[in-house]
């Protein structure tokens, strides 16, 4: 037991690599899903042990130096690549491994409706693949390693997203578009990262913290930070860089689609705000460079324009996608901010969003598996028919909206918190007009649920099995859950957020 | 936790579980319809058993969860929710009863909806009344938005839905683009949302600060209908008329100038506002809403918009009496929710019995009609004397405190404000009245005289809404004596 305590931040991306390399050969039934599945349980289990050894050390020496080091295979840090576990990146991982746990859960019907059932022990190893990726960039202390598994979470995704059966055409152009996007904004990092190598000669964050603290006048960092401002940009799908991202989460199967932008986007953000406040420092960023600024105008624009394209949608999985755009720029919006309130309600809505975004993303997935087509035209009166998924759905777009109970309030809540601190009024109700717009384009599909009359044709549906209205519920029911009481993940993003401002 | 906090979380709970039975049991129309009306009687019952704490002058206090550290839902009782209370649950019995008539004389579908979200919108109502502070106010206020959409839209036809967006577009733009702003504009200023007598914001802000936060609160609360957000009411019309009589006359309109009240007495304090004098421009607001929505009445043909024209009016007299910010002007904008409502769910009711018996919406149309519908008529005219303010009816009252409290305040012009306006509710309200005893073509079939009023059901409540505004009448010493707690505490 002391020995797996000790190598846990090791095991939660060891175990799942092994897994997927494991998946291939487990033959055509369902085996390859209970791997995966047990895998993804397994692995949040782990993160929240994680966690609480993170929290345990936080309350005992303050946040702001709290982190746990690990290093792999023993060679020692700053030469060998090292796992760096703090407040910040614990909050990230549980996300993303709640997350894929309960998209796994519910993936088994709906795979195997999806995708040719000799393909389907490939698509699980992809999957595994894919979460080893983002749990390996969330937890490693090294950048050229954040690089690399990046690139690993990426290539998979790109065949995931391929997958897709429905529009598979589409799904195919989207996936080499998202491919040829992708590769550039990660070529950027590359280039930014090998910039920082040239100044400081070093690749692990905590010793590239410490060097580049002399260099701010040094015009080669200043590049790298463009470079990977850039690069990242593109990963998170940050406006306007996000240009992949609509036909790819539409177009890919609806698991895949729930990931992606429930947590693949987040984890781009991720990398993005410890480039920020921890490698190259928030003073640094903030203060002497303008990038507030800019940041702040993109993301605006990112709230508004997402939103106002969301409207014009009739694809369901589209009109979220174009959503997430929208949420990306809360998110960014509350980090530039770079004030306790703010980055609180930046990071606490990236564990909100994730719940929401996620389940109504199953919920689309249900739909299509219901139906065959997520289309407005195809939601007329399924609010009888399908009671229960609707209802998530319906619960899922009112936390879009941020109406209070619903998680997506607490967000905003501390969003215009941070603004009117900045005393940024404007923002605050940019803000606000973002939850105005995201009203439209979810009453639009409420509206036809609940009062449009079913088509003829349709009268056969009916509510779908509890193995994919049941992971819908628990993530929407989560959802409304920590609306209600906030107390849980307030704690995790605050801390994170104490940690990254450097506060006690 | 002590006797008078579970007192607040039954009321509070009450309509909630009532809703869930309503929904359980949408098979037996009967045992559904008796449970509606039991939890009627039960939250006014319990409602009527707090007021005794409250005039003693406890506050008992009940503390669901904390949303955000250190925001809380809590309730909390005082004399003003106490009194919207009362208004709404006691109203509701008679809603519920009249419903029951209505609903089955017009073979309504989809009732077991409307019975749930009947209830979900007075358990709204409860949390608005007793909400502890202005967040907890900001929750149940959405929570009542949202449950009352579905009675709005109940008909699903295309006008429904069109006037559902409206009504969802004016009372959401509203709420979240100015009123939240405000809610976490206060909490950032003050560090407090929690309802103070004496208010809390004195001293925490500049004048200029103070008059954009009230501007802010004043148009955000959308529900308060002033103009120019005003639309969403008369859109609502399309409702039901149940729906009309209770939401838009009753708990959603009066939730929307009580919020309104409350926070302009418990959130700015009438001090502050007196010495500051920043609700000037609100007393003209509300004189301007006053005159403007009496004069659109006076068009409008179709009798329930001429009624949601004069709801949007009468709003505005207790929007006046908060921004006279002096005791008289807020004693008597708060008795104006009483007394409003008694007389306006008359005349809504009228309104629905007349639409029952005969199928007619148009003033136009109902000539002679008190000749067959002469009980109808008659409280119709009772409803019409006490909105218009005249004597031996509860609407004199209110009308009188807030005509000395503009006299108070020294701003004379109001008083002609509201004397022009009582003519203009003449104008519109009696003609109904004249044309169905006296004058204008007969609505009839030649020769028939035969009485034929509306169901007991939509009748008997209307006689005692009718008689409570006489009652109220000889009760208005007690209510002023109740409510000037509320500014001297």
């Amino acid at each position: 037991m002391e020995l797996m305590e000790n190598n846990l931040p090791a095991l939660i991306v060891v175990l799942p690599l092994l897994a997927a390399l494991l998946a291939p050969f487990l033959g055509q039934g369902n085996k390859s899903w209970i791997l995966a599945t047990l895998t993804t349980w397994a692995v949040l289990a782990m993160t929240i042990r994680l966690f609480i050894q993170i929290d345990g050390l936080a309350n005992a020496q303050g946040v702001h130096e709290t982190f746990i080091s690990y290093a792999m295979g023993n060679w020692k840090v700053p030469w060998g690549i090292e796992y760096r576990v703090d407040p910040f990146n614990a909050f990230i991982l549980i996300i993303i491994a709640m997350i894929s746990a309960m998209v796994t859960y519910y993936a088994r019907l709906s795979v195997s409706k999806e995708i040719p059932v000799d393909k389907i022990r490939f698509f699980y190893a992809l999957w595994l693949l894919f979460i080893t990726g983002l749990l390996g960039v969330t937890i490693t202390g090294d950048v050229f390693n954040i690089y690399v598994l990046l690139e690993v979470s990426s290539l998979a995704a790109y065949a995931l997203v391929a997958m897709g059966k429905y529009h598979s055409r589409k799904a195919l152009s989207a996936s080499i578009n998202y491919l040829v996007l992708g590769t550039i904004g990660a070529s950027f990092f590359l280039l930014g990262v090998g910039y920082l190598y040239s100044v400081t000669g070093t690749l692990n964050m905590a010793d590239l913290t410490e060097r580049l603290k002399g260099l701010h006048d040094n015009r080669t960092v200043i590049t790298a930070f463009v470079f990977l401002l850039i690069g990242l940009s593109v990963k998170m799908a940050f406006f306007p860089l996000h240009g992949w991202l609509p036909s790819a989460h539409g177009y890919a199967p609806p698991i895949v689609s729930a990931l992606l932008s429930g947590v693949t986007i987040k984890v781009g953000v991720y990398v993005m705000i410890r480039f920020l406040f921890t490698i190259l420092g928030v003073k640094f960023i903030f203060e002497e460079l303008p990038s507030a600024p800019i940041f702040l105008v993109f993301a605006s624009l990112a709230i508004l324009l997402g939103s106002y394209m969301a409207i014009q949608q009739f694809s369901l999985k589209r009109m979220l996608a174009y959503s997430s755009i929208a949420q990306i720029g809360y998110i960014v919006l509350g980090f530039a901010l770079a004030n306790e309130s703010g980055l609180t309600g930046s990071l606490i809505h990236i564990f909100n969003h994730a719940l929401m975004k996620s389940g109504l993303f199953l919920a689309a997935g249900i739909v299509i598996y219901q139906v065959g087509e997520a289309d407005l035209a195809h939601l007329r009166g399924l609010g009888r028919k399908m009671p229960f998924t609707m209802a998530a759905f319906t619960a899922g777009g009112l936390g879009l909206i941020g109406i209070p109970l619903t998680s997506g309030f607490i967000s905003k809540w501390y969003l215009v918190m941070g603004a009117i601190d900045r005393g940024l009024i404007i923002l605050a109700v940019v803000i606000l007009l973002g939850s105005l717009l995201a009203m439209i384009y979810v009453w639009r599909v409420v509206e036809v649920i609940y009062f449009k009359s079913a088509p003829d044709s349709s009268s056969e549906v009916k509510e779908a099995p509890w193995a994919l209205v049941l992971p819908t519920w628990i993530l929407i029911g989560a959802s409304l859950y920590f609306g209600m009481d906030s107390s849980l993940p307030f704690h995790m993003a605050n801390q994170a957020a104490r940690f990254l401002l450097g506060m006690q | 936790m002590t006797g008078d906090s579970i007192l607040v979380a039954i009321a509070l709970f009450t309509p909630l579980v009532g809703a869930g039975l309503i929904a359980f049991l949408g098979r037996w129309p009967n045992l559904r319809e008796a449970v509606s009306l039991l939890t009627a009687v039960f939250l006014a019952g319990v409602v009527f058993y707090i007021l005794p704490h409250v005039v003693s002058g406890d506050s008992p206090t009940f503390s669901l969860f904390e949303v955000l550290p250190g925001l809380q839902l809590t309730l909390s009782v005082e004399p003003l929710g106490l009194l919207y209370a009362s208004v709404a649950s006691g109203l509701w019995i008679l809603t519920s009863i009249y419903s029951i008539g209505y609903m089955r004389a017009h073979r309504e579908e989809h009732q077991t909806r409307f019975y749930t979200f009947f209830a979900l919108t007075i358990g709204a109502a409860i949390g608005i009344a007793f909400a502890g502070n202005v967040f907890t106010l900001f929750i149940f206020y959405e929570m009542m938005t949202l449950v009352t959409y579905p009675l709005v839209t109940h008909h699903g036809t295309d006008e429904a839905v069109r006037a559902g967006r409206i009504y969802l577009g004016y009372l959401f733009i509203t709420s979240v683009g100015f009123l939240l702003l405000a809610i976490i504009w206060t909490w950032f200023l003050t560090g407090t949302l929690d309802f103070q007598a004496g208010g809390i914001l004195t001293g925490k802000a500049s004048n200029t600060t103070l008059l954009v936060l009230l501007a802010l609160y004043v148009f955000g609360i959308g529900k308060a209908a002033l103009m120019p957000f005003h639309r969403w009411l008369p859109a609502a019309m399309v409702a039901p008329t149940p729906v009309s009589a209770l939401l838009h006359a009753v708990a959603v309109v009066k939730a929307g100038v009580f919020s309104v009240m409350k926070i302009i007495v418990y959130i700015f304090g009438i001090d502050l506002l007196h010495t500051t004098g920043l609700t000037v421009w609100l007393m003209y607001a509300a004189s301007f809403t006053i005159l403007a929505a009496s004069l659109i009445a006076l068009t409008k043909d179709n009798l329930k918009a001429r009624l949601a024209y004069s709801t949007i009016s009468q709003l505005s007299y207790i929007i006046l009496g908060a921004a006279l910010a002096n005791t008289w002007g807020v004693v008597g904008g708060s008795m104006h929710i009483v007394m409003h409502a008694f007389g306006k769910i008359t005349l809504f009711f009228c309104a629905g019995a007349i639409n029952v018996a005969t199928h007619k919406t148009k003033v136009s149309e109902m000539g002679q009609i008190g000749k067959t519908m002469p009980v109808t008529m008659i409280a119709f005219l009772i409803g019409s004397l006490s909105v218009i303010g005249l004597p031996p009816f509860g609407g004199s009252w209110s009308k009188w405190y807030l005509i000395t409290g503009a006299v108070s305040a020294g701003h004379t012009i109001l008083v002609a404000v509201l004397m022009v306006s009582s003519l203009l509710n003449i104008a519109y309200l009696m003609p109904i009245v004249v044309r169905a005893f006296f004058v204008g073509p007969s609505a009839n079939s030649p020769g028939e005289t035969k009485i034929k009023e509306a169901p007991l059901f939509c009748l008997i409540p209307l006689c005692i809404t009718a008689a409570g505004c006489l009652l109220l009448f000889f009760f208005a010493n007690d209510l002023y004596q109740f409510l000037t707690a509320i500014v001297q505490s």
